[in-house]
């Protein structure tokens, strides 16, 4: 179930590019530009890099810039995904129908021990689930393939600690972040530059914005989990926030029961953890027009983030992307 | 699929039509980057804090969250502390100070921007010349009741410094000098006069209070006397772009593009100019050229690119171009060279000290460097140039810098792109150091090599050995110079031809100059190194008997050096039993303070990962020697060479 969006059906023609001698690019062609820079960077300089993929929107849009990057030739590096096991179910079939319509290279890796362990996100609290079914796996899988670099989505403007972090975010051996003893980063001169055993966590979209990133899906029809869009599903309300009901394994309370109400999500990670919000935006155009209006930040849906005051960065301190 | 497009009656396709021109207005808007820098307590977080409130980019949840926070570890009473949005990491919160430059974006209805806040600490001035290296302006803020101080001018030169040529002066917490027009007039004045060398094309005086939201989106009423824009008119007007796309074309190849026999694609983001197909182009460095034939993008190939966009170039002809080469318009083609003049602001702990080899990125090129010379340091408060022989973390200097492999260069001034550069150290891989270059010292074509038809080699066979120097590093007393006099005179009687370089014979005479200070001692470590190659292309073996304490000096003069000519030896006395010895009393001097830097006392000797030969404590003089004897037998230095 791929949405195409339909944004050329609505809008007036986009100009792809500035018109001979334009003096200036636009704010998306000037991001695009600077992402694709990255990108080739870190295929030029590192040894052995991967691109994080987590089916979301911003993946989606690093996908897309990758092959731009890149083109004619194919991704000089491999996609890999930590899989929870509680992914929406929408996401792993996005998932394969991405990989096999661009010819990919996937790796799926789960943190097998604490499945055997049981661990879910009903049993232990959000952080600790956090940290071994995610963290955990993929600190583990970057440590077993021996990837130097790793793409990842993240943006500055999400979140206060991602804000102060750099392009090329070097990582200690044990995949550890010290913020405080970051390499300056000026220009576009990225310092890929590794001790045994370090590795770098590079993100290509820390200069956009959520608004920037869905101005980019409608000018380039960027395909997208129609979990982004709003439809009816089976939802509960709990602890004030609508949890989608997305198998049988959700455990529901006394006196949940699932109704279906017109909801979308703004932000996409295990269901059980990530709150969807009522809409009826549909398109790209009506979710942009949603997200304009909007008074509250796509990270207040991420359960994960409220646990703890400075949660995002002890979660980095530890390994997480 | 999702049927909502067939839901669309007259009035929300009116309405969608709307929102289509609001976002595709939206699409096309320019993007202003800037930083914002003052001292530490004239209010940058607050302002940006304030820009991102009043543009409405702060949410609900983050506003609640603002609310909390405000109350835990704010400084405006019962107020929202916007500092605190700004404040990301736990250590600064808890500290009330920024430590780290900090990426903020907004937008208004004309222009995105993304902003750089940057600390005003002293000891973080790396950060603010990071988050100046890629903006368009910046803002100095100025603390109404205190003026210009030492900071202002500090952060205004490192602006300056970094090519920034557009400026807002924003006067800050004017509320709390009564609004005064005097105090305004009086600091914009004293900032043009102290800022008229700076060179800034434009100069932008703001009076505003941060706090109370007076200037920064619209007109204060508590400021009828002026009559310049608001800070967000401002930042949304003012045109900083320089026509990058009217300069001569550029572009530093990024990575080689070959899916297949039939492609070879050149990839990179272009940095000045504009390329066609049919353009001529040369690699700068080995001065090839040919035309361009195809611009390839995903999209499509383009009939024009300029600067700022990330392309792939396919050429007419097989030429070789690799990484690290830059692609230029034949008919102006940047300088090559491999020795520069260059501003150099140092960024790290460890001082930075000629002679001492650094990696350099340029573009795409990642070369070995040194610094030949400091010519001097920047006061960066009054602009003095003052005499130094190491520059400090914070500190600017102007440099001579000479480079392993000629590059391809413009100066910064001309193209950021391809005069900027980073410079890390070879052996923690840390960024120490970032510059720009103001000119070639020399064009590197005209380096050549005086080539004489008695080489090393001749010289070897005449004497029957193959030149070597032996290289003994160890603490004072480790017994280096007892060894080494033993295996000379072991060899002499060998009919071998043999120099020893210690610090007796060289700091009286060679070395005379020079004393004990860190960089003097990279001096003279240089100084022994380059007389040992000398010997060793005179065809002799050298033995050199210096403590040599640092892995960065002993492996700049192992790189002087052949595979194989080089062999170094490790005296590892521990330093209870060195100092045990003290032949020359030099410890018991050292341990009353009467010598500073001592090795092993007031100074650290790093000892070597791979040294050739180790000579643990337990082996005596003699046999020390007996070993470092048949080293080189076995390694066939002691027999006849053959050609």
């Amino acid at each position: 179930m791929t949405v195409e969006p339909q944004a050329s059906t609505t809008l007036p023609t986009v100009q792809r590019r500035p018109a001979p001698s334009s003096p200036s690019l636009t704010h998306l062609q000037r991001l695009e530009a600077e992402s694709i820079h990255i990108m080739r960077e870190v295929a030029a300089e590192l040894r052995n890099p991967v691109m994080l993929y987590s089916v979301g929107k911003d993946s989606a849009v690093m996908l897309h810039l990758a092959m731009k990057a890149f083109h004619p030739s194919p991704l000089p590096f491999p996609l890999l995904h930590i899989d929870t096991t509680w992914k929406f179910r929408e996401m792993i079939r996005f998932r394969d129908e991405t990989v096999a319509r661009l010819g990919l290279n996937l790796l799926v890796r789960r943190n097998e021990a604490g499945l055997a362990e049981g661990i879910t996100p009903f049993t232990h609290d959000s952080s600790i689930y956090t940290q071994i079914m995610k963290t955990e796996a993929l600190k583990s899988a970057l440590s077993s393939f021996g990837f130097d670099a790793a793409f990842g989505g993240a943006r500055r403007d999400e979140e206060k600690s991602r804000a102060k972090e750099r392009v090329f975010s070097l990582r200690s051996d044990s995949h550890g972040w010290d913020p405080k003893n970051q390499r300056p980063e000026l220009w576009n001169l990225y310092n890929g530059r590794l001790k045994p055993g370090e590795s770098v966590r590079v993100f290509p979209l820390s200069n956009w914005t959520e608004t920037d990133i869905w101005q980019y899906i409608m000018r380039e029809r960027i395909p997208l989990v129609s979990l982004y869009f709003a439809a009816k599903r089976p939802v509960v309300e709990r602890d004030g926030q609508w949890i989608m009901v997305d198998d049988d394994r959700l455990p529901l309370r006394p006196g949940e029961v699932p109704e279906m109400r017109s909801v979308r999500f703004r932000t996409l990670g295990c269901y059980p953890l990530t709150a969807a919000t009522e809409s009826t935006a549909a398109t790209v155009p009506e979710v942009l027009q949603e997200m304009l209006a909007s008074r509250t930040s796509e990270r207040s849906g991420r359960l994960i983030d409220h646990d703890e005051a400075a949660s995002m960065e002890k979660k980095k301190r530890e390994g997480y992307f | 699929m999702l049927g909502f497009a067939q839901a669309a009656d007259l009035e929300a396709s009116l309405e969608r039509k709307t929102t289509s021109q609001y976002l595709h207005a939206h699409e096309r808007k320019s993007l202003l980057r800037f930083l914002t820098c003052g001292s530490v307590d004239d209010g940058k977080s607050t302002l940006i804090g304030r820009l991102l409130y009043d543009t409405q980019r702060l949410m609900e949840d983050q506003l609640a969250a603002l609310a909390v926070d405000s109350r835990r570890h704010g400084t405006t009473g019962d107020d929202l502390d916007f500092a605190l949005l700004v404040d990301g990491l736990a250590s600064e919160r808890e500290q009330g100070i920024t430590i780290d430059v900090a990426y903020r974006f907004f937008a208004t209805e004309q222009r995105k921007f993304i902003v750089a806040d940057t600390p005003g600490h002293e000891q973080y001035t790396r950060n603010m010349a990071t988050g100046a290296s890629n903006a368009d302006l910046a803002v100095i803020l100025v603390d109404a009741r205190q003026g210009i101080l030492t900071q202002t001018r500090r952060h205004s030169y490192i602006v300056s410094l970094l090519g920034i040529r557009h400026v807002v002066l924003a006067i800050n917490k004017i509320d709390l000098v009564g609004y005064s027009q005097a105090v305004f007039d009086e600091i914009e004045a004293a900032y043009r006069s102290f800022a008229e060398p700076l060179g800034f094309v434009s100069l932008q005086a703001i009076p505003l209070s941060a706090r109370y939201g007076d200037n920064i989106l619209s007109r204060s009423a508590n400021l009828p006397w002026y009559q310049g824009p608001t800070l967000i008119e401002h930042l949304e007007t003012v045109e900083v772009d320089s026509d990058r796309r009217a300069a001569p074309f550029r572009m530093p190849v990024q990575w080689v593009n070959r899916p297949n026999l039939d492609f070879r694609g050149f990839a990179g983001t272009i940095v000045a100019g504009v390329v066609r197909p049919g353009d001529r182009v040369a690699v700068a460095r080995s001065g090839v050229t040919t035309l361009v034939k195809r611009i390839v993008t995903q999209d499509g190939d383009l009939s024009e690119a300029g600067a700022g966009e990330a392309v792939t170039l396919t050429l007419e002809d097989e030429i070789d171009a690799s990484r690290g080469d830059v692609l230029a318009a034949a008919a102006e083609r940047p300088e090559v060279s491999d020795q520069f003049a260059a501003h150099v602001l140092w960024m790290h702990d460890d001082p930075l000290i000629p002679g001492r080899p650094y990696v350099i990125k340029l573009a795409t090129s990642v070369v070995g460097a040194s610094v030949t010379d400091i010519k001097h340091r920047l006061d960066i408060n009054n602009f003095a140039k003052l005499a130094t022989k190491t520059l400090e973390k914070n500190e600017v200097g102007f440099i001579n810098l000479m480079t392993q492999a000629p590059l391809a260069f413009d100066p910064y001034s001309q193209v950021h792109e391809t005069g900027a550069f980073i410079i890390i150290d070879r052996m923690t891989n840390h960024t120490v150091g970032a510059g720009m270059i103001d000119f070639s010292l020399r064009r590197a074509s005209n380096i050549h090599w005086q080539a004489l038809d008695v080489d090393m080699n001749a010289r070897a066979i005449a004497k029957g050995q193959r030149p070597v120097v032996l290289w003994f590093t160890g603490l004072s007393g480790a017994g280096k110079s007892t060894i080494a006099n033993l295996v000379e005179k072991r060899l002499h009687a060998n009919g071998k031809h043999t120099y020893l370089l210690d610090g007796d014979n060289v700091r009286h005479g060679l070395n005379r100059d020079l004393g004990f200070t860190d960089a003097d001692r990279v001096e003279n470590i240089r100084r022994v190194a380059e007389a040992a190659k000398l010997m060793v292309d005179a065809g002799l073996i050298a033995l050199a008997s210096f403590i040599s304490p640092f892995q960065a000096e002993r492996r700049m003069a192992r790189d002087l050096f052949a595979d194989g000519q080089f062999i170094e030896i490790f005296v590892d006395t521990p330093l209870e039993v060195a100092e045990g010895r003290d032949p020359k009393g030099l410890y018991q001097r050292a341990r009353n303070g009467l010598i500073q830097n001592f090795t092993g006392i007031g100074s650290p000797y790093e000892r070597p990962e791979a040294p050739h030969i180790t000579i643990t404590p337990d082996l005596s003089a003699e046999e020390a020697a007996e070993l470092i004897v048949s080293y080189l037998d076995r390694g066939s230095y002691l027999g006849n060479v053959t050609g």
